[in-house]
């Protein structure tokens, strides 16, 4: 019985990496008959939808596996995409609106030659390394004191949440030379590939795609390991873990500082697709967005949050442009609901259904009479 | 008659099909603004104005291009201030529902984060509000004031007045910065001497000022010490502030000026960010006597202003679209910028004969594309921004301005920084 629904859980993860790798990518680019044909359009949005997986399982494996509601992560998200964007910006060259050889913003604000620290990011590489050290360094600072000091539920979501916000009014200021409210946008180039061509945009989706299978395939084998274990033990009793003899506060900073790395590379893929990185993408309510989708998609197993994200955001693209007026009375009822009806998400639903079918059966065999096979003696008065 | 659902179907069939020969030629516009979110309660008011400026371009007939006629058809998408998600949509309204024009954008970031997609797909946008300039894209129209159609008219105003310290105030974003830098370098010109120029200054490592004015982040509510410099700034009697305060921070702005005894008649402060729309959700009373400078007031006494207010009040009794609010509204110079660009895109049209952006773009860089609003006559220039009358107003206990100054036919011109360094380093 494991063992078929290991293997029925292998077949689909690999029918849908299919499906997203190289099934929707040949769909775009495959001379097909229209109804076959899946828009670049689509591809872009699709692209970006599968960096909110992306950041959405680094929420769930920190909430539905650990036990730690980060509202931080759209932090780290940024971060990343910061990193990306300085990279980017710097790829302009002299094509912006002063054709100067420093971005734009900083013409702006009057300088003439690049800040020092801006320098290395005409570097790919560096860019991308600092994508990963960035994020990492502040989330094993912060981790290291929060989880020291045994900081846990609520308030550890609050100092999360406070962490998100004290970033977000730091990179609004102008004077961080990172672009103040308006960030970093009109990209044109990624090594050397004209940004807004189709071709580099499915290879971006591409490249989201695979990143995302790894990280699920890789977040899933963590969860079976021994590792694993332990983390779900926090989760369920951080006490009786403690007790056990394992320094709870290392397991969980280690899950923390690889959920921050998860969740910036889901924003270094995120910037070039979308074309813009600004400071409210660091805002909290963008945390708990990412929670949201958890919720809704399953929290607690690694399918849930990509259902979940791809399922929210599908739904806001389409209503805002259907319903551009009532959408957020649609989306709020539709978060009521799943929290009251379906607490599993829609990973859930298959369960609950079976369990909803057992109990059915269970009144049916309840109010049929009992068969005793004992015939009724007539004889008796 | 008997009633069976056959009859229904063939009255229902002939309904819409006398229904698609009444719209068969319509053209989709887009409406990309925020309808949620923080910026909704500004960029509702311009859903609204572009709804009821094309009900009054359909009902007058619609629009005449190559021998037929064709009727707006709005496709309206809610950017729902989200920058990424205004780029989602732009590309949305251009790739998919394939709009022939946009009207849109409120801040300066989402008009950037919309900027590459417009130009990809060789769109066509019309952007309405007050702007910092510093941008000329072969893709967007800029009904909006420039820096010259707005602050530097109200320092000209200042100077008149006999204002010799001008205290610079903004939230910190590019807006205010940069309009901030602009109003630094004009006053230089003008020979106001730097030490006259309040706010402070932030200079690069070879001592050149990037930076002039005092910044607070956005929502910031604790004026009480900025307030205490600017009373100490103003205690000669002959200065002013000049305020890019955006949204509700303006409240303990103003408050704390009036409790501080900052009368407008000592110190006025001009405020380039709160139009009549802002007036009503702020406490007038305290704002009274301060001045307010744009290219439109609803106060204007003129027959084309006072016809374009009935028929914008009739309009809102009628329509029945849902989300438009009907009492108390205000009219302001956004709404009637964006008002002004449907009417702008509509005679360029008509003057290429065509939708095609290329061909409407030419016509409307000709210089001959001019329209006669509420606010004025407005001509479209070569350089994408319009020659438009500019109004200095003094607010009203009653959220009205009463005007104290017309300046007629002003050129709207983008980039004013270079100018001005040019014309600074010349005077040296």
């Amino acid at each position: 019985m494991r063992t078929d629904s290991k293997r029925l859980e292998t077949w689909l993860t690999l029918a849908g990496g299919f499906l997203l790798i190289v099934l929707l990518p040949a769909l775009n680019v495959l001379p097909l008959p229209e109804f076959l044909k899946v828009s670049d359009f689509t591809i872009n949005l699709y692209g970006k939808y599968l960096c909110y997986a992306i950041l959405a399982i680094s929420v769930d494996v920190l909430w539905g596996y650990t036990g730690l509601l980060s509202l931080g992560q759209a932090l780290f998200f940024t971060l990343g995409g910061y990193m990306m964007g300085m990279y980017l910006m710097r790829m302009i060259g002299t094509l912006g609106q002063y054709h100067q050889p420093i971005p734009d913003f900083l013409v702006f604000l009057g300088w003439s030659k690049l800040p020092p620290f801006w320098q290395p990011f005409d570097s790919f590489a560096f860019a991308m390394l600092m994508a990963l050290v960035l994020p990492g360094a502040l989330a094993t600072l912060f981790g290291f004191l929060a989880f020291r000091s045994r900081i846990r539920g609520v308030y550890f979501s609050i100092l999360t949440q406070a962490l998100t916000y004290g970033a977000c009014l730091l990179f609004f200021r102008n004077s961080l030379l990172m672009g103040g409210n308006n960030g970093f946008t009109d990209f044109k180039f990624i090594l050397g590939h004209d940004l807004r061509s189709a071709g580099t945009q499915r290879g971006l989706y591409i490249a989201t795609a695979i990143t995302l299978m790894l990280v699920l395939v890789g977040c899933r084998w963590l969860s079976r390991t021994k590792f694993g274990l332990v983390q779900q033990a926090i989760r369920d009793s951080e006490n009786r873990v403690l007790f056990s003899g394992y320094a709870a506060a290392h397991y969980k900073l280690f899950v923390f500082v690889l959920c921050a790395l998860v969740a910036s590379i889901g924003g270094v893929l995120y910037v070039p697709q979308v074309g813009i990185i600004n400071p409210s993408e660091m805002g909290t309510e963008k945390s708990l967005e990412a929670v949201v989708w958890v919720a809704v998609g399953g929290r607690g197993t690694l399918v849930g949050p990509i259902l979940g994200a791809f399922g929210v955001n599908a739904l806001k693209s389409w209503a805002t442009r259907a319903y551009p007026d009532l959408w957020l009375i649609f989306l709020g009822v539709m978060f009521v609901l799943v929290t009251v009806f379906m607490p599993r998400g829609l990973v859930g639903i298959p369960d609950q259904l079976r369990e909803l079918a057992a109990r059915f059966q269970k009144r049916k065999t309840d109010a049929e009479p009992p068969v005793t096979g004992i015939e009724p003696d007539k004889s008796l008065p | 008659m008997k009633f069976s659902p056959c009859n229904l179907l063939g009255a229902a069939a002939a309904a819409m099909l006398t229904f698609a020969t009444a719209t068969a030629e319509s053209v989709k516009v887009g409406i990309l603004h925020s309808l949620s979110g923080t910026m909704a309660i500004s960029e509702t008011s311009l859903r609204d104005t572009l709804l009821f400026a094309f009900d009054e371009i359909n009902a007058a007939g619609g629009i005449k291009a190559g021998g037929k006629t064709y009727t707006i058809e709005p496709v309206i998408v809610d950017g729902a201030s989200n920058w990424p998600l205004f780029a989602e949509k732009a590309k949305q309204l251009l790739e998919q529902d394939k709009v022939a024009v946009t009207f849109g954008c409120w801040t300066s970031v989402s008009r950037k984060s919309v900027l590459p997609v417009f130009e990809k797909n060789n769109g066509l946008l019309f952007y309405p509000v007050q702007y910092e300039g510093e941008e000329l894209s072969k893709n967007i129209f800029y009904t909006a004031e420039a820096v010259n159609q707005q602050a530097t008219p109200a320092v000209d105003y200042l100077l008149k007045m006999g204002k010799k310290k001008f205290y610079l105030i903004g939230t910190d974003y590019v807006y205010p910065q940069t309009t901030n830098l602009i109003l630094y370098k004009y006053l230089l010109l003008h020979g106001i001497p730097a030490e006259n120029i309040g706010g402070g200054f932030r200079k690069d490592a070879d001592g050149k000022v990037i930076s002039a004015g005092k910044y607070t982040p956005f929502s910031h509510t604790d004026y009480q010490q900025i307030v205490a410099e600017i009373k100490q700034f103003a205690a000669s009697g002959d200065a002013c502030v000049l305020n890019t305060v955006n949204g509700d921070s303006n409240v303990p702005l103003f408050k704390e000026i009036a409790a501080a005894g900052l009368s407008a008649a000592d110190c006025p402060v001009v405020s380039f960010s709160l139009a009549e729309d802002e007036l009503r959700a702020l406490p007038t009373k305290d704002l009274v006597g301060e001045l307010g400078c744009w290219t439109y007031f609803m106060s204007i006494n003129t027959p084309e202003n006072k016809a374009y207010l009935g028929r914008w009040d009739a309009w809102l009794k009628t329509q029945s679209y849902p989300g438009v609010v009907k009492e108390k509204r205000a009219m302001d110079s956004p709404m009637v910028l964006s008002y002004n660009g449907v009417y702008l895109w509509k005679a360029a049209v008509e003057k290429a004969g065509t939708f095609d952006v290329d061909s409407v773009r030419t016509a409307l860089e000709s210089g001959t594309i001019t329209f006669k609003g509420p606010g004025g006559k407005t001509t479209m220039q070569k350089n994408h921004h319009t020659i438009k009358n500019v109004y200095i107003g003094e607010t009203k206990a009653n959220g009205q301005f009463k005007i104290l100054k017309e300046f007629k036919d002003v050129a709207g011109e983008p980039f004013i920084l270079k100018s001005l360094d040019e014309k600074l380093a010349a005077k040296k």
